[in-house]
């Protein structure tokens, strides 16, 4: 049985590089029943982290995103991460900016993930500015998760619009989900085109691919592998 | 030595009225008296009430009828507990540390201390001397233990000294501290002395008292105590100094501008009192003190110790917004009652916070004191596996604990709902897992599924009526990952038809 894997991996687009500075203020949109955003998140600051560091991160959350996506869960975040978070559940989305920019400011922390549910008048694009600024100036990077939100104005130097892509099937159980997949749409950035990609996270690293070479075809083809097809 | 205070709470009376032994309103019978359910009850007299017959105990009706003259007031225990307490301070003048011995003793560690008052009989006379200049009626002795001096004191002879192979077998069976049910029992077995009880066999005794846990209620573990053969630890009496500053002022102020400027000037008093005992406050109490008689009070709590006074008083701050400074305030008191040591450091050369950010504790302090502690922790793991109940939320800063490590071939999702939400099933298939279902409005359909992981209920923690979960990890059309459970078997005896509930969202 050959690899249900295509063979060559798109190279990750440009974009999800770090940026020259190290801090970036990005925002990613997700829906109100998956947790694509914050996943995503996770993954691409866990692979920019750099080896040994092991300061904690925060992860600001207001009540209305709590109620929707839930609360972090401990043994699911990823292996090196999940010792070092510091969970802030606040109740209105003013509470939720005053934690982020106090986080941004603080020189301890090795990121800031924010989850703000729908386009309250709080994040205005002042709101939004302060927040690049704060990011930019302390090198802090700002991850912030707006949860079933309309595209509003912002000054985010990346914007993605991010849902949950059906996963490879495990090599082992076809039948089971397999690792995480994302469909990455970013639709704003300041110094890259805007474009899509599918976005797998294999456990260790992350793979891009296009997506209109839907992985599907591709893994129907390896499942077969050099079996018979008549031999079901 | 142990110091017994037979008449601590007639003796601190008769020190507040002024009056010597047995003059003025001492001369008649006097009693002190607590109320209880039943009514007012004596605890303490004095000579003359003792002579007329009123015992500490007797309900204050029957006194009266024994002695119609009683005059009575109330009793202090509180204050009778703080003078014990500044009397067993007092009493390290003849000896390195002191413990109290409730409700009215002390004990004193003379240990190697007795020549410095020319030997153990010259230490008594002085005891005995500079507690009878204060008034109070002590009775003293000095033993190698605690027990034995306790037991000296109370029912041996005045300033009594016990040296090496003297015997305390024929004092009574009280002076082994025990409380009066367990003397009631022994002498009802005959055993009135402490010699009585070397006379018995001591599995007999380890026998009789095999369920009496508390010392209090042991004869045996009191009388090992007493002859030193198991340790009796002693708590001791430790003066603390509680840094404080204060600043009168001249007017009494009534604008937030000018008591800001007050408050950071007692942040660096405190802050300097604090770095001369190399301490960092962890609890600060902002106490201020108004014109027309009301004080005002706030209190603060950091997350690490801290000795910055820009960060004690901008915390302050946000907590002074809804004062209402009245006709004015006189008098401003900032305390620190807990401190933790904090060594000093070198002070930060560049203009720290501006540019290179705040410090993590300083950042969760801000968070703290508006979000409130409930809202910033962080999860630790705990010692179950109904997932709920795996982690524990603690304050952010706390060292975590050793866990176990998880298995790595659990594969659990990126976050949890705070309380499992029902699902309907719309279409089930053969082998139990629902082909399509409804979660918040919206149907999905389950494309793949892995499973099931059963999770049986923890019978030591929950009522026997909980029914064991068996979770899938499912994707549907969509390519969305969930985490959910059917509660229950069909044929479990624990209810109806078991129910769907989705419980996670994987990444």
């Amino acid at each position: 049985m050959t690899a249900a894997f295509p063979a060559a991996a798109y190279p990750l687009p440009a974009a999800l590089a770090p940026a020259a500075g190290g801090a970036t203020h990005v925002e990613l949109f997700g829906g109100a029943q998956d947790c694509a955003a914050p996943a995503l998140a996770l993954a691409l600051a866990n692979e920019r982290a750099a080896a040994g560091d092991e300061r904690p991160w925060l992860w600001v959350q207001d009540r209305a995103a709590l109620r929707l996506t839930g609360r972090p869960y401990r043994p699911g975040l990823p292996r090196a991460l999940r010792h070092r978070l510091i969970h802030v559940a606040v109740t209105t989305p003013e509470d939720a900016l005053f934690a982020l920019e106090e986080g941004l400011r603080c020189r301890d922390l090795a990121f800031v993930v924010g989850e703000i549910a729908g386009n309250p008048l709080a994040l205005s694009l002042t709101a939004q500015r302060r927040l690049s600024l704060a990011a930019e100036k302390h090198g802090v990077p700002l991850w912030l998760v707006r949860v079933g939100a309309e595209r509003d104005l912002s000054s985010a130097r990346q914007r993605w619009a991010l849902r949950p892509a059906p996963s490879h099937p495990p090599r082992w159980n076809p039948q089971a989900p397999g690792t995480a997949a994302w469909h990455a749409e970013l639709f704003r950035a300041r110094n890259h085109p805007p474009g899509e990609w599918i976005l797998r996270d294999d456990g260790d690293s992350l793979t891009a691919a296009q997506p209109h070479q839907s992985p599907y075809h591709v893994d129907l083809a390896g499942t077969a592998g050099d079996r018979p097809l008549a031999a079901g | 030595m142990s110091i017994w205070l037979a008449r601590l709470a007639i003796d601190r009376w008769r020190r507040a009225e002024g009056l010597r032994a047995g003059e003025g309103a001492d001369a008649a019978p006097h009693a002190l008296i607590s109320e209880t359910a039943h009514g007012p009850r004596i605890t303490a007299t004095n000579a003359a009430a003792q002579q007329a017959g009123v015992q500490p105990g007797t309900m204050l009706a029957d006194a009266r009828a024994l002695c119609p003259a009683l005059v009575v007031a109330l009793a202090d225990p509180a204050g009778d507990r703080a003078a014990l307490e500044a009397l067993a301070l007092w009493a390290q003048r003849w000896g390195p540390w002191s413990a109290l011995d409730l409700p009215d003793g002390l004990v004193i560690d003379v240990t190697g201390v007795a020549h410095l008052f020319g030997g153990e009989a010259g230490l008594i006379a002085d005891a005995a001397e500079s507690l009878a200049r204060r008034g109070f009626a002590a009775r003293l002795a000095i033993a190698p233990t605690a027990g034995a001096a306790w037991a000296l004191s109370h029912y041996g002879p005045e300033g009594a000294i016990l040296h090496p192979g003297d015997s305390l077998d024929e004092l009574p069976a009280a002076a082994l501290r025990l409380d009066p049910a367990t003397v009631l029992v022994l002498r009802r077995l005959g055993l009135k002395r402490i010699g009585d009880l070397s006379g018995v066999a001591r599995d007999a005794l380890a026998r009789r008292f095999r369920n009496h846990k508390a010392p209090a209620a042991n004869p045996l573990v009191r009388l090992d105590q007493l002859l030193g053969l198991v340790p009796e630890p002693l708590l001791p009496v430790l003066p603390v100094d509680v840094p404080l500053v204060q600043r009168r002022l001249m007017e009494p102020i009534r604008h937030r501008s000018l008591l800001d400027q007050v408050l950071a000037d007692l942040c660096a008093d405190l802050v300097r009192v604090l770095e001369g005992r190399a301490l960092g406050a962890r609890r600060l109490e902002l106490a201020l003190w108004k014109v027309d008689g009301e004080v005002l009070q706030r209190r603060l709590e950091l997350a690490a110790a801290s000795r910055d006074p820009a960060h004690i008083a901008a915390l302050f701050g946000r907590k002074l917004d809804d004062l209402d400074a009245g006709f004015g305030i006189e008098l401003a008191r900032l305390r620190a009652p807990w401190t933790e040591p904090l060594p000093l450091s070198q002070r930060d050369f560049e203009a720290a916070a501006e540019t290179h950010g705040t410090s993590l504790a300083a950042c969760i302090d801000r968070l703290v004191i508006r979000l409130g502690p409930d809202a910033v922790r962080r999860p630790v793991p705990r010692a179950s596996h109904v997932p709920e109940r795996a982690q524990r939320w603690a304050p952010p800063l706390e060292s975590a604990s050793a866990s176990q490590g998880d298995l790595p071939f659990h594969a659990r999702p990126l976050k949890l709902l705070d309380r499992a939400e029902p699902i309907a099933v719309l279409y089930a298939s053969p082998d139990g897992l629902p082909r399509r279902f409804r979660w918040r409005g919206q149907v999905h359909e389950i494309a793949r599924a892995e499973g099931p992981e059963r999770i049986a209920p923890e019978w030591w923690r929950e009522r026997s009526t909980v029914r064991l979960r068996d979770y899938y990890r499912i994707e549907d059309g969509e390519g969305r990952r969930y985490w959910i459970y059917r509660a229950g078997l069909p044929d479990d005896g624990r209810g109806g038809i078991p129910e769907w509930f989705l419980q996670g969202l994987c990444a």
